[in-house]
């Protein structure tokens, strides 16, 4: 591996990294009480989640 | 980075995601890293395979991809008869699914990477897919930004074959379809080649079981942009140059609390996390074979990242979002993507054959 890679490497996980905590630390915390269900399906609670395919 | 140690790192986000996000985010981070370890470890690229059919007329990276279309069909479609929490991939048929579509099978041979290749391409360590990821992120938010407008160029309603015809009417006519698909690809490559690749079809069995997996758990099928685009939203919400309360997309209540929530708790951004992990993780025993690019070669790719992110959303998906979870949860607007990202394909590899990609 060339030094140039290790080093473009080492860069983009420290800014993802920087990411997260950043949007984390800023975030409102999440209500544990509220976790969505481990297995959608049967749950009876329709998905609310984001998708590409979705037009709005 | 070793193997202990980095799975080390992955066990230890899987705790915290469990303790402090969700067990569902945990589980679907771990279906994220297995997602990474089947594209890295097989080096499963829709775009290479697309390449190889038209360049080499070798069927066996198009024929593992059919395989992995009909597995991931046969789960999706008869779960989605029977559990009505799970929802379909539906994007509707427009104008705006046309261009991008095209558009984006031209940009991303180009890249070389769909949004799932561009994703373990950089897990692996490619320098162009490390410096295309933001592009691709902020172009995928410009996309979603402007996605409104493009639909008001004409769009119908999404087509969702299971509602429309039954679980197993959708299969059939889906596998239909795909044989339909492997005839043209016969038809195109002539007799005495070879199909059928290990490596591809361990890598198609071990990738519709966890697309399935994915349904399952979050409810929607895996999809790769929407949190690309997510991630680039909020760091131009923050930085004050967006005010999503004025677009016609950002706006909406899903998308807006989606914005203000934590991104660990988004379903399409953990998994690309977790891609992101499991492809670092093979790349700890794989060899790197990227070769150094040129100040034109870089400047090509990275333009293509930006215009593969915005064309993504005008097509409703990438491989993934439209083509893979498209076709096997029965929506229409896949098998339209399908042919037309194609038609850009055949473009996109003459482009990378002239720059020397």
């Amino acid at each position: 591996m060339s030094l140039s890679k290790h080093k473009l490497q080492l860069v983009f996980w420290c800014g993802l990294l920087a990411f997260l905590v950043w949007d984390t630390t800023k975030a409102p915390p999440v209500d544990l009480r509220n976790e969505p269900p481990l297995i959608a399906a049967g749950s009876g609670k329709a998905s609310s989640g984001g998708h590409c395919a979705i037009a709005k | 980075m070793k193997r202990l140690p980095l799975s080390l790192l992955l066990l230890v986000f899987f705790i915290y995601l469990s303790w402090s996000v969700s067990i569902r985010q945990a589980v679907l981070f771990a279906v994220g890293i297995g997602m990474g370890a089947a594209l890295a470890g097989a080096r499963f690229g829709f775009t290479t395979g697309w390449r190889q059919l038209i360049e080499q007329r070798d069927p066996r990276g198009v024929a593992g991809q059919l395989v992995l279309l009909a597995l991931a069909s046969a789960f999706s479609l008869t779960l989605l008869g029977q559990y009505s929490e799970l929802t379909a991939a539906l994007g509707p048929p427009s104008v705006s699914l046309l261009i991008g579509a095209f558009v984006f099978g031209l940009t991303m041979q180009i890249a070389d990477g769909c949004g799932s290749g561009t994703l373990y391409k950089a897990g692996l360590g490619v320098p162009l897919n490390m410096g295309i990821l933001p592009l691709f992120a902020l172009g995928s938010f410009l996309g979603s930004v402007q996605v409104g407008d493009w639909l008001t160029l004409g769009q119908l309603q999404p087509i969702g074959l299971v509602a429309e015809f039954g679980s197993m009417q959708a299969l059939l006519i889906t596998l239909a379809g795909l044989a339909l698909l492997g005839f043209a690809a016969r038809l195109w490559v002539g007799p005495g080649r070879a199909w059928w690749d290990r490596k591809w079809l361990l890598g198609a069995v071990a990738l519709a079981v966890l697309a399935t997996l994915n349904l399952l758990i979050a409810g929607q099928p895996w999809g790769v942009v929407y949190g690309f685009g997510l991630w680039a939203a909020k760091i131009v919400t923050a930085a004050g140059l967006f005010d999503p309360a004025t677009n016609a997309f950002w706006s909406q209540a899903g998308n807006a609390q989606r914005l203000s929530e934590m991104v660990l708790m988004d379903i399409t951004s953990i998994t690309n996390i977790g891609i992101l992990g499991g492809a670092l993780w093979v790349s700890a025993r794989a060899k790197s074979d990227s070769q150094p690019l040129t100040a034109t070669q870089w400047t090509i790719g990275l333009l293509a990242g930006f215009l593969m992110g915005y064309s993504s959303r005008l097509a409703f998906g990438c491989n993934i979002g439209a083509m893979l979870s498209g076709i096997s949860t029965g929506s229409v607007h896949g098998w339209i993507w399908v042919p037309l990202a194609f038609a850009g394909t055949l473009i996109g590899v003459r482009v990378r054959r002239h720059y020397k990609l």
